[in-house]
């Protein structure tokens, strides 16, 4: 299916004191309507920052740089004014974030919220608003939607709230749903249940969603598409189900062999396999590959000329000069616990 | 074996107000009861309002507890006076979740790791900065360290230092709250790997507290679920995980989101007020 956002050679540099910050470098990536993409990366890699530049929420004051395309329904985003882009939010794409509490405003109730929403975006009054928020509740799963209308967001739980969030977000039939770290906050049968609910409402409603989240499990369960990111950087990118089998970049193998799995414990002499060294700061400048420096496969090249994008046997995009020997050399460097 | 701590049917009930003055009463912990062995690593698994954490807090008499008793080595300490409990504070100690809130920024790392032994008393000066730079050595931590500032380290770094901080008084019992759960997987790894080693190089007791069933089950021999204040089964870290007998238990394990899992479709994804 044609992609309904088409990001290519993204690059983003922010204000700092001294200076700019290059913060994402050439990032391209595409999410197709009804389909899921999952951003995964450690704090600091970038995926959220994908996710403000697509929707212009960044935090330079008006003086961040951003480059390359960011195609959304055939438009150019990276050409709108702000007040174009302020129509878009809210109406064609939406955005659902980690903390609900911090989203909802405490003095109103989720009624009055929802029909704000509503009533920005679409000429109706108070009360066609509101039957519109109840039906919203009722398809995300809410059995008394007309209490919870009345409800303030402290009398509710965080699943209930994060569930108010989807059903914002989704009220005004947005064709892009941005989901950061939604779940991150929530118990795991609770956050069962919101995994569902998103998956639901981008098959039904044919949403294309962009789901960012450090939880590889999450992730691989829900994502039809995947893109791993380090440092700014999409390192590999593929078919959910292949990159989780099949992981190429040496960073995507590293990720998944330092997840705890049931079948590995430290009794038994398991160790985790744990990244040596830190993530680089993206003030400093780097010749060659940014995850060189904690590479085990790292040779001279790495250090010395950025990789090029190669696509694999298996469809994967990887961003590695040397992911042959990091694939066929499997379970040496990176310890037991490898094969999830 | 003998037993170290014994926790029996211990209970909280917290009293809030509310509005118009009235009384609500929580149950946070009701009835738990839970022997704890030298050397034994304890993992408690459970969801957010479960009461583990409330269950930490009690043990290090941070909360009083409503009900029950708590035995160290046979002696109750349950309603041990400040200075009586002060020496038992030295055999167990606590490492909790944010390493950004509980280390304090106007202290240096030195000062930070220092002060437990210092306010025990008994040791000169020097005594404390050689076990200071020893225990950050073990944690993987440079000496220059002691003279720096919080801020100036990354969250799984402080973590370790938290660790260096709860290990100066040589406890034999260490709560650990949490510990991994603000880091980043990578850096969950390393932790996890030096809490291993310590454990065997300090014949150290772990009670470690989480939410995340594949960590408790990776650094704990026992496992204990708990739910709304209540044990729901204990048993070895294994059985548990792969033949739990309760049905909550199985659940828990069910929602647990893993590489390679198919994504579940479940029966009613529904919730009401």
């Amino acid at each position: 299916m044609e992609p309904i956002l088409s990001i290519r050679h993204l690059s983003l540099s922010l204000p700092v004191k001294k200076g700019m910050v290059s913060i994402l470098h050439d990032v391209s990536l595409d999410v197709a309507p009804g389909q899921i993409l999952g951003l995964v990366g450690e704090s600091g890699s970038g995926k959220s920052m994908t996710a403000f530049a697509v929707t212009r929420l960044l935090p330079g004051g008006g003086r961040e740089k951003i480059g390359g395309s960011i195609r959304f329904c055939g438009e150019e985003l990276t050409e709108k004014s702000e007040k174009e882009m302020q129509a878009i939010r809210g109406r064609d794409i939406s955005m659902i974030f980690q903390e609900p509490m911090t989203c909802l405003n405490p003095v109103f109730t989720i009624g009055r919220q929802m029909t704000d929403v509503l009533m920005t975006h679409q000429k109706i009054s108070r009360s066609e608003a509101m039957k519109k928020a109840e039906d919203m509740l009722t398809s995300v799963h809410i059995r008394q939607a007309a209490d919870v209308l009345r409800c303030y967001p402290y009398e509710l739980s965080g699943g209930m709230r994060q569930r108010v969030m989807i059903g914002i977000a989704l009220s005004c039939r947005p064709k892009l749903l941005i989901a950061d770290e939604p779940t991150t906050a929530l118990d795991v049968t609770v956050q069962a249940k919101i995994l569902y609910l998103v998956r639901e409402a981008c098959r039904r409603l044919g949403t294309a969603v962009i789901f960012i989240s450090h939880d590889l499990g999450v992730i691989s369960q829900i994502c039809d598409n995947v893109a791993v990111m380090y440092s700014g950087h999409i390192v590999e990118s593929g078919a959910a189900a292949d990159v989780f089998s099949q992981p190429e970049h040496p960073y995507t193998r590293a990720l998944m062999a330092a997840v705890p799995k049931f079948t590995v414990s430290a009794a038994a002499g398991d160790k985790l396999f744990a990244i040596p060294g830190i993530v680089p700061d993206p003030s400093e400048p780097m010749a060659g590959c940014r995850f060189a420096p904690r590479c085990p496969y790292a040779t001279e090249i790495c250090r010395t000329r950025p990789p090029a994008d190669t696509v694999t046997g298996s469809g994967h995009l990887v961003y590695c000069h040397n992911w042959e020997t990091a694939v066929s050399s499997a379970g040496n460097a990176w310890g037991k616990g490898d094969e999830a | 074996m003998s037993a170290l701590l014994e926790i029996e049917n211990l209970t909280k009930t917290f009293r809030t107000r509310g509005f118009f003055g009235k009384v609500k009463e929580v149950h946070a912990l009701n009835g738990v009861s839970l022997t704890i062995h030298k050397g034994e690593s304890i993992g408690i698994v459970g969801e957010s309002g479960c009461g583990k954490s409330t269950l930490a807090n009690l043990i290090v008499r941070l909360e009083e507890p409503t009900s029950g008793t708590i035995r160290l080595d046979g002696k109750d300490i349950t309603h041990l006076k400040e200075e009586e409990l002060r020496p038992l504070r030295r055999r167990i100690q606590i490492v909790f979740q944010d390493p950004y809130s509980s280390l304090s920024p106007r202290m240096t790392i030195g000062q930070i790791v220092a002060e437990p032994m210092r306010v025990l008393g008994g040791h000169s000066e020097a005594e404390i900065r050689e076990r200071a730079e020893t225990l950050l050595h073990m944690v993987g931590l440079q000496p220059g360290a002691l003279a720096r500032y919080p801020h100036e380290f990354s969250g799984g770094q402080r973590q370790r230092i938290s660790i260096a901080r709860a290990l100066m008084t040589e406890p034999e019992i260490l709560i650990l709250d949490e510990p991994t759960s603000a880091l980043d997987v990578s850096v969950q790894a390393q932790v996890l790997n030096i809490l291993t080693d310590l454990r065997e190089k300090l014949h150290l007791t772990y009670l470690f507290i989480s939410h995340n069933l594949a960590v408790v089950k990776y650094i704990s021999d026992q496992t204990v679920v708990m739910r709304r204040g209540e044990v729901v089964e204990m048993g070895p870290s294994d059985r548990i995980l792969t033949a739990p007998s309760e049905k909550y238990t199985r659940e828990l394990i069910e929602a647990v989101p893993m590489i390679g899992k198919p994504f579940r479709l479940l029966e009613d994804p529904a919730e009401s007020l």
